[in-house]
């Protein structure tokens, strides 16, 4: 028999529980049945093969690939600035680094990540840009290079760290295996830790390149907010994200076919999101318990 | 032929002083078996033939020891090849999570051999030394971690054949496994005695009896009796070692 304080505390836990999941709920209701509304309008033919996204102006198109793009461009020039540099720390902090060092670095570099974002934004936007125009004249004082480079800076930590956890859950026989074969530290660490790890980096790079693909306002700040099909780095772009902040910041009347544009790009984003904490969720579950 | 020659070794993990003085040979393509209870040093002197213990950042080491004439802890020893020549099996099976064939190629690919049919002769090679081919030749691209225990130490052992190496350190290397796979074990090291120099840890007194030609008794961190197995299983000298084979041990 439980008794009542137990009882009052356990429906406490699950009410919390229900209030996120509500919550959840509560948010793909929204953008279900008000990208609905905006479906009835604009076809999704035209919202997927349309190659201009003007919906504030008077020649009105609904074309999201723009968005996707400069979505697409943000983010792989995060992602390859931000794998290396999180990958080679990783595997300096796990393979090389002295214990002590590894306990005291890697809170440092999780500071990264505590930056508030807009402070990078404005870095990518004041520091960042100007510094790259010297070396690349015809770069814009809004582009998607610097708000990329920036954005990768920020997801270092999330690629290093989860990639050490990973790097270091691996048993020690293993190392003891390579290095007794006679191999050194280098091919140690990179023909059996980081292979035999890869799920975790794996993991760690989705996770990331969901945090960029959902990140706001670097992209609102950096990489201007010009909806143009464009995969040049040095050129203006606008990511999904950016334009929904434009468009809620704005004047945009509320039940407008313009307001309801924020609804089904963030759907888009949302699907994207998900799909790719599914597969990390699906990648950690099926190779999570190699070693026991 | 001396094949390895250990001279007043001693060795601390910090402050803890775990192999006094140890002295003692071991001729070319022979057996010796180091036994003694847990916590008295074999594992530690065993690392030292092959430098494992050099990645323990509390250890330290004096005394000499040299394989094939040579002073293994030299200046001038790159001690990735001194591993080559000195093969390890560990205690608990650590087969890569690779295929058996990547498993067992691992040793000459990082030593920069790519040729596909070179590096093939050699798996099924070694795979045969480690009375293993014909249970896997079908599947040698299937992950070695799908093996038994008994099957991924053998991967293990073939692993370490590949290399060629001159001596070969194991470290209670059935200690995890049943006794099926522990009697191929055996068999096996019997028969690799011809090519290798073999130096085995293990718990099981009769196991040592079995395949040994020497033994070494350690207690505390001391070598106590070292002589031919027979000898010290039938006549040994010191008390300790009568009370520890015996299984009288207080
Ligand atoms: N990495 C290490 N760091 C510190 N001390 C260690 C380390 N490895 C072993 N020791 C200590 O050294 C001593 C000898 O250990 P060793 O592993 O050589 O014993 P062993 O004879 O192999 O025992 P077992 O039969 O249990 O394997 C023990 O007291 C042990 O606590
Ligand atoms: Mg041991």
């Amino acid at each position: 028999m439980k008794n009542t304080g137990e009882k009052i505390i356990e429906g406490a836990l699950a009410f919390s529980g229900l209030i996120t999941i509500l919550t959840t709920l509560g948010i793909i209701w929204v953008l279900v049945s008000e990208s609905f509304s905006f479906f009835q309008v604009v076809s999704v033919t035209d919202f997927l093969t349309d190659t201009e996204w003007t919906p504030l102006f008077t020649q009105k198109h609904y074309g999201i690939l723009p968005l996707l793009t400069g979505t697409f461009l943000t983010t792989a020039i995060a992602i390859l600035t931000a794998m290396p540099i999180g990958i080679a720390i990783a595997v300096y902090l796990s393979e090389y680094a002295p214990k002590n060092f590894r306990k005291s670095l890697k809170p440092a570099l999780e500071v990264l990540a505590a930056v508030p974002t807009v402070v990078y934004g404005f870095f990518a936007l004041t520091v960042v840009t100007p510094f790259l125009q010297n070396i690349i004249p015809d770069l814009g004082s809004f582009n998607a290079l610097s708000a990329g480079l920036v954005m990768g800076i920020m997801i270092i930590p999330m690629i290093s760290s989860l990639s050490e956890d990973a790097l270091h859950a691996l048993p020690k026989s293993l190392r003891e295996a390579s290095y007794g074969m006679g191999a050194t530290r280098f091919q140690t660490a990179f023909k059996v830790a980081v292979p035999a790890a890869s799920s975790g980096i794996i993991v760690s790079i989705i996770l990331a390149v969901a945090r960029a693909i959902g990140e706001t306002m670097i992209v609102a700040i950096a990489a201007g907010q010009q909806p143009i099909l464009t995969l040049d780095p040095r050129d203006a772009v606008e990511t999904i994200t950016a334009y929904i902040v434009q468009v809620s910041l704005g004047d945009v009347p509320h039940g407008s076919l313009a307001y309801k544009t924020i609804f089904a790009a963030g759907i888009t984003l949302f699907i994207f999101t998900f799909v790719l904490n599914n597969i990390s969720f699906w990648i950690k579950k099926k190779y999570q318990e190699k070693y026991d | 032929m001396k094949h390895i020659e250990a001279n007043n070794v001693n060795a601390y993990y910090g402050e803890n002083h775990v192999l006094k003085d140890i002295s003692l040979t071991m001729k070319a393509n022979t057996v010796t078996a180091f036994i003694g209870p847990s916590g008295c040093g074999k594992s530690t002197f065993l690392r030292c033939l092959n430098r494992m213990n050099d990645y323990i950042d509390s250890f330290r080491k004096e005394g000499d020891i040299f394989i094939e004439g040579k002073d293994i802890y030299d200046k001038k020893v790159r001690v990735e090849e001194l591993r080559q020549k000195v093969g390890m099996v560990f205690q608990k099976p650590n087969p890569f999570p690779k295929t058996i064939f990547e498993n067992v190629a691992y040793g000459l690919k990082i030593q920069g051999i790519k040729s596909k049919s070179v590096l093939e002769e050699a798996v099924e090679k070694s795979l045969k030394q480690a009375a293993l081919w014909n249970e896997v030749k079908d599947s040698l691209h299937k992950s070695a971690l799908s093996l038994s225990g008994g099957q991924q130490q053998r991967v293990c052992i073939a692993r370490a054949l590949a290399v060629e190496p001159s001596t070969l350190l194991m470290d209670e290397p059935a200690s995890a496994l049943d006794p099926i796979s522990t009697a191929k074990i055996e068999d096996l090291i019997a028969e690799l005695k011809e090519n290798y120099t073999i130096v085995i840890v293990t718990h099981n007194m009769q196991q040592a009896a079995r395949v040994s030609d020497k033994t070494a008794f350690f207690y505390m961190g001391n070598l106590i009796e070292y002589d031919k197995t027979k000898e010290l299983f039938t006549n040994p000298k010191h008390e300790r070692t009568e009370n520890y084979i015996t299984g009288r041990f207080g």
